[in-house]
């Protein structure tokens, strides 16, 4: 009951006048943030450290100047998923599972529904994020102390396994496209060597491939080609545009609480370990659609594929706040900013930040509470406007959209190749979709591909060789099994089920 | 004529009168250049980092005090171990409004990956501080100093005993062969992407000993989870406040007091572009003297324990020179020069 | 051109199934290649810096060839990969696209992306120029006072960004 008791402490410091209309500030800009793809969350946060400086000198100014800084973070969370839904191009890279089944949901004349599915789903994860931190914080930052090496590796292991096996291509395109993938996630500089690799000695190759704008690529202006063979429109044009849909779309949410709970715990679970928003939201979507009664149809539009990586992605998100600041270690580039915001306004993250500066952690908890809900409102009023966009001629967004791409893309490194590169990804993405070699394992395999082999590697480094490592203990044995399991899941299931057939045929 | 020309008119009166007494007061900042448009503040390593830090702390200085005309950007380029921020700034010959702050990768990323470039492509402005490197192991282990540490990784075998760093082939591995080259021991280093983590995993135990900078490891220190065995310094740190509730910075030996006879520290300072002209250099020492004399400067300094030596001109040129050469001594023995087979 | 013509294939879908295939396998030896001289075996503290990337290239040659095959066994041989019409639309985007991904290495972001609007919506969209225009040159100046401005994010500027004093 203590925590409840700092936690109302926590809602006096943050409720006042100031305070409220900073959230909303805090979350307007973030979700512009989050909308455009060159701008990232550390981007708003860098802009505004300066701002918070003076802020953080007046009484309980530091309070305020976190309140401000973490709004734009769930502003930027809730606005990743606006782009991706109506026009396949993933703001933030923990929403391109959003892609998957937001988009076509758009497509169908739905995007009311799918954006409205989006933001209630990140809501719930980032409320039940923030109730882990308040509850469970101590407890939650010591079991984050158990990950090592073999146990990350464990944990994108998992990722992958939850992942592959559900694409419902031909098996040795989606083994060529996951490759792909890993290839390209490892050029650059190798972390455990430092030595580069396959940069073919040109310096434009040093920096390696993005994540960001291989997805712009492939998904966005992949899309965009695609959508042109159907002529010169969007198809989904003809959204009904009215609040109507946000109540309708509630009254659909509930049936999915399986889903959003299993979400939920799978976004906590990687906030806090930190694996990253990203993995979160792609291992959810995977269980979703192999646990769910309509698995089949993930992919075709559903709601349940909007909900469970939209809950896992905010739940991440959230609760990956609670290592950076009992541990110090930012759980993505925006939690770094505002790590170094902290520290400037000298604050000390760490174990003792609970102790010596109570009033300041319980007033931020108090605003992540009030902050989503902020947010929430801020996002859901704004569904028909979002959704009117698609109404815009073809002829005017389309080439608006790709602008959006090219500087996405160049702002990642600030580089131009990244534009040509970006061109480059969107002819792929077209041919590929076309003649259906899976896109979502590629993406992936660039993602994680790169943190998975260096984990494994420094893993391998600390038992000389020995595989046995990732079985040396309860933890990661558990998640390399679980692993494990899962990836042979599909075939037990499909030998499972030939029996059954042959049976009854005999 | 109209009212507003004239308005203005006065204003510009005014200004001039304001620059006027800015010529006494200020020489230094009237005469010569100022930038004309933004300057690039270039970090070759991530967000959240030692040098990011700094450098975002200067950026929010220069921005409170308002000591620049025009807006600073920070920009993270740590492509290839930083040699992406080195590469740009050496390829912008000539532009004033692109500054980069250096961490030890100025010497080692051309070393060990053969990237071209070098620090005198480049025009050296000021050295803002040295970091400090401290040899940590965790709180609940028996090593009460580096002898006994060391004499444990040696009773342990070689290559049983983990060294967490930042890095491969960076100052954290360099200075963990320069200790197994003094002692005869053999660690087996494991590199992790970021400083914060390398502590994190230290707390969590999975390896035995790091050597962090005091800025990545204080939280932990002062929570009790880890434990400073000394500083590779030739003085102790002068910082005397309690960190925990027994010591203070200046309590730690250093490391040759233990009779472990390994220095390293590590420039933090600041670099222009080449072929700049002096103008635009003492632009920019200037600049960063007001910095650092501000509190907010000096707070960050006393917080990651820095040693706050400073040099500009020729000395700086100087003592990077020298560095330079010590890192290819350090670099060739341990066997991580491009090239260099193990 | 008529009617019928646009609907004939441009590319059948088996031609484009073995040239992915064929670039996919490139790809893979281009990568096993790169790897096999770092290193790519498994000495005694584990796999060295191109042992992933070597079989990563390995596997994508290999699978590449049963694709390869695949297509080639498969008989579905009249099927259209694309359209010439289809292949017409996606054309008229895909080059000025090009186009203006390169002019911005040369004029920076903000002039190309009004010429290439503007066109966009003169050609394909038959806009009145004014329109054209105003939506351009409008989405130019948006993006330039959120990023350079706004967030001080600076974005490829070229020479006619430096004559105007704002680069």
């Amino acid at each position: 009951m203590e925590a409840l008791n700092s936690l109302l402490q926590g809602f006096s410091v943050a409720l006042s006048f100031t305070n409220i209309a900073l959230m909303f500030a805090g979350v307007i800009l973030g979700v512009i943030i989050g909308v455009l793809p060159g701008l990232g969350g550390a981007n708003g946060v860098a802009i505004l450290l300066p701002l918070t400086f003076s802020m953080a000198q007046t009484p309980g100014g530091q309070t305020s100047a976190i309140i401000l800084l973490s709004c734009i973070y769930w502003g930027a969370l809730f606005g990743g998923a606006i782009t991706s839904i109506l026009f396949n191009i993933p703001g933030e890279p923990w929403s391109v599972a959003t892609t998957f089944d937001g988009y076509p949901l758009a497509q169908k004349g739905r995007a009311g529904t799918a954006l409205t599915a989006a933001f209630t789903s990140s809501f719930v994860g980032a409320a039940v994020g923030v109730i882990v931190i308040t509850f469970l914080s101590p407890i939650v930052a010591e079991f984050a102390l158990e990950f090592g090496p073999p146990e990350f590796f464990g944990v994108y292991l998992l990722t992958f396994c939850a992942f592959v096996g559900m694409s419902k291509e031909a098996p040795f395109k989606t083994i060529v496209a996951m490759m792909l993938g890993f290839a390209l996630a490892a050029v650059g500089t190798d972390t455990v060597t430092g030595t580069l690799r396959l940069t073919f000695g040109t310096a434009t190759l040093l920096t390696g491939f993005d994540f960001l704008v291989a997805v712009i690529g492939l998904f966005g202006i992949g899309e965009i080609l695609l959508t042109l063979e159907e002529g010169l429109e969007f198809k989904g044009a003809s959204a009904r545009i009215n609040v109507k849909v946000v109540f309708e779309t509630w009254r659909e949410l509930p049936r999915y609480w399986i889903t959003s709970l299993r979400s939920a715990t799978i976004g906590c679970f990687m906030g806090i370990v930190p694996g990253g928003a990203t993995p979160a939201s792609f291992m959810s979507y995977g269980t979703a659609m192999r646990f769910s009664k309509d698995g089949e149809k993930f992919g075709s539009g559903v709601v349940e594929g909007v909900v469970a990586p939209e809950t896992a992605a905010h739940a991440a998100g959230t609760s990956a706040l609670l290592p950076m600041l009992t541990l110090g270690v930012p759980g993505s580039p925006t939690a770094a900013v505002l790590l170094g915001g902290l520290l400037i306004w000298g604050l000390e993250p760490g174990p003792l930040l609970f102790v010596e500066q109570k009033n300041f952690v319980w007033g931020l908890i108090a605003s992540m509470y009030l902050g989503n809900v902020a947010g929430l409102i801020v996002v859901l009023t704004c569904v028909p406007l979002f959704a009117a966009i698609l109404r815009i001629p073809f002829s005017v967004i389309a080439p608006i959209i790709i602008v959006i791409c090219a500087i996405g893309s160049y702002t990642v490194h600030n580089a131009t190749f990244d534009i040509y590169m970006m061109v480059v990804f969107g002819i792929i993405g077209y041919l590929f979709k076309k003649v259906r070699y899976p896109l979502a394992p590629l993406v992936l395999a660039v993602v994680l591909g790169d943190r998975a082999e260096a984990s494994f590697r420094q893993a391998m480094l600390m038992s000389h060789g020995d595989m046995s490592i990732f079985f040396s203990n309860k933890l990661v044995g558990g998640l390399t099994s679980l692993a494990l399991i899962l990836l042979f899941w599909p075939m037990a299931s499909g030998a499972v089920a030939l029996l059954r057939n042959r049976l009854r045929r005999e | 004529m109209n009212p507003f020309t004239s308005v203005s008119r006065f204003g510009t009166l005014i200004s001039a009168g304001a620059a006027l007494l800015g010529a006494v007061t200020v020489p230094a900042l009237a005469q010569g250049w100022q930038p004309t448009k933004t300057v690039e503040f270039i970090v070759p390593a991530g967000t959240g980092g030692g040098a990011d830090q700094m450098a975002r702390a200067i950026q929010g200085i220069v921005a409170k005090y308002n000591l620049m005309k025009q807006p600073m950007v920070v920009i993270n380029k740590r492509g290839g171990s930083g040699a992406e921020g080195f590469l740009d700034v050496k390829s912008s010959k000539g532009d004033p409004h692109k500054i980069i702050i250096t961490l030890s990768n100025l010497f080692t990323t051309p070393l060990a990956t053969g990237v071209p470039f070098n620090w005198r492509d480049l025009t050296p402005v000021k050295m803002l501080a040295l970091d400090e490197f401290v040899l940590w192991v965790n709180a609940d282990t028996p090593y009460k100093s580096a002898k006994d540490y060391i004499a444990a990784v040696k009773k342990a075998g070689p290559g049983k005993m983990n060294m967490g760093g930042t890095g491969s082939k960076q100052e954290d591995q360099i200075i963990t062969a320069a200790i197994e080259k003094r002692t005869g021991v053999k660690f087996t280093y494991i590199p992790f992407k970021g400083g914060g983590t390398v502590a994190v995993q230290l707390v969590g135990k999975h390896v035995n000993s790091s050597v962090n900078n005091p800025i990545e490891a204080v939280a932990h220190w002062r929570g009790g989870k880890l434990r400073p065995l000394c500083v590779f310094d030739t003085q102790r740190i002068p910082y005397k406040e309690k960190m925990t509730s027994t010591m203070s910075w200046h309590d730690i030996p250093t490391c040759k007091e233990t009779g472990l006879d390994v220095n390293y520290l590590m420039l933090r300072g600041i670099f222009m572009a080449g072929g700049v002209t002096p103008d635009q250099v003492s632009y920019y020492i200037n600049l960063l003297r007001k910095v650092r004399e501000t509190s907010e400067w000096k707070a960050l300094m006393a917080k990651g324990a820095f040693n706050q030596t400073s040099m500009e001109g020729q000395e700086y040129a100087d003592w990077v020179a020298k560095a330079e050469a010590e890192h290819i001594a350090l670099m060739k023995a341990a066997g991580f020069m491009a090239g260099q087979k193990k | 051109m008529s009617e019928a013509n646009d609907k004939r294939a441009a590319l059948g879908e088996k031609t484009a199934e073995l040239v992915i295939a064929g670039f996919t396998f490139v790809l893979g030896a281009i990568v096993a290649f790169d790897s096999w001289r770092l290193g790519a075996r498994w000495v005694e503290d584990g796999p060295q810096t191109g042992y992933f990337p070597f079989y990563v290239g390995l596997i994508i040659c290999f699978a590449s060839i049963v694709n390869f095959v695949t297509a080639l066994l498969a008989g579905k041989k009249g099927r259209a990969f694309v359209k010439v019409g289809q292949l017409k639309l996606v054309l008229s985007v895909l080059v000025p696209s090009a186009v203006y991904v390169g002019l911005v290495g040369w004029l920076g972001i903000y002039v190309p992306s009004i010429l290439y609007i503007a066109s966009f919506m003169l050609w394909l969209g038959k806009y009145p120029w004014w329109k054209a225009l105003l939506v351009s040159v409008g989405t130019s100046v948006f993006f330039y006072s959120v990023f350079e401005l706004w967030f001080q994010v600076p974005l490829p500027k070229g020479p006619i960004e430096s004559l105007l004093g704002i680069a």
